[in-house]
């Protein structure tokens, strides 16, 4: 089914621009009913309005931002193949950390 | 943000501390609202007057109370209670405030009234001071708000005095 962790990561989890936009989001809709829910509330003069306001504002906000949305992943991380990362192989392990060691335990 | 747990707490979090603003904001725009109560007490009749057998000065009266307290009543008022007191001077205690009649009142619909009753609480003085004496009859209130600063206020209702004898 899985056939590696990078194939479940991208399933499970929103891309960076995702999380990005789902907290923006989340905060400009969240400031935007709490302005309307006041107005509402202020001029109708019932608390109750604005709390049932705010509420549901809330609930539509958590059902735009909290599920993972599949307009939350358009841009998918893009990982090196395998074969293009022997083509570079790791630098050598540098000269300069083991002379720093040496020179600490004088 | 990265996942579904993450964003639910992002957002709870966020929406809680908007609507505490919220709140905090309906209770600052109580301070938009000048209200303009009156209140008027007609002391119909003294039923009796007498001194108790341990001293105490008593008494015993029937009073037409209006009041239009429609104005305190905001979008983020709860209740109002109000209560009406005899407020004297005596040569023991600069102030003397005692409770006649108290209520509450639930909304605004039902903030203008007007009641003929006879004193709630008993009227009762710490000695002997009540005979001719001068009182002012106070209408204190606190209004109770939904959420924040809770407010207090008072009419003062001067020049009623007591009879000189005992009946």
């Amino acid at each position: 089914m899985i056939n590696d962790d990078g194939e479940m990561e991208s399933e499970q989890r929103m891309d960076w621009q995702g999380q990005k936009l789902a907290e923006q989001l989340m905060q400009i809709l969240l400031l935007s009913f709490a302005v309307v829910a006041f107005t509402t509330g202020y001029f109708m003069a019932s608390f109750q309005m604005m709390i049932l306001t705010y509420f549901g504002g809330v609930v539509l906000t958590t059902l735009v931002t909290v599920p993972n949305w599949p307009f939350y992943n358009r841009h998918p991380l893009q990982w090196l193949d395998p074969s293009e990362v022997e083509k570079h192989p790791k630098p050598p392990p540098s000269a300069n950390s083991t002379s720093k060691k040496k020179a600490v335990k004088k | 943000m990265h996942s579904f747990g993450y964003r639910a707490n992002a957002l709870l979090t966020f929406a809680i501390t908007i609507l505490a603003l919220m709140c905090a904001m309906a209770s600052l725009s109580d301070n938009l609202n000048s209200p303009s109560p009156s209140a008027h007490v007609q002391v119909l009749n003294v039923n009796w007057f007498q001194k108790q057998p341990n001293g105490n000065d008593e008494v015993s009266m029937t009073m037409n109370i209006s009041a239009d307290l429609q104005s305190l009543f905001t979008w983020n008022t709860k209740q109002v209670f109000v209560f009406l007191a005899a407020e004297y001077e005596t040569p023991k205690n600069s102030l003397n405030q005692i409770s006649l009649w108290d209520g509450i009142i639930p909304s605004k619909e039902h903030a203008k009234f007007w009641i003929h009753t006879s004193n709630k609480y008993r009227f009762i003085d710490q000695g002997r001071n009540l005979r001719g004496k001068e009182f002012n009859l106070t209408m204190h209130w606190h209004v109770m708000p939904k959420t924040g600063k809770m407010f207090a206020d008072k009419i003062v209702m001067p020049g009623y005095r007591l009879p000189e004898e005992y009946r």
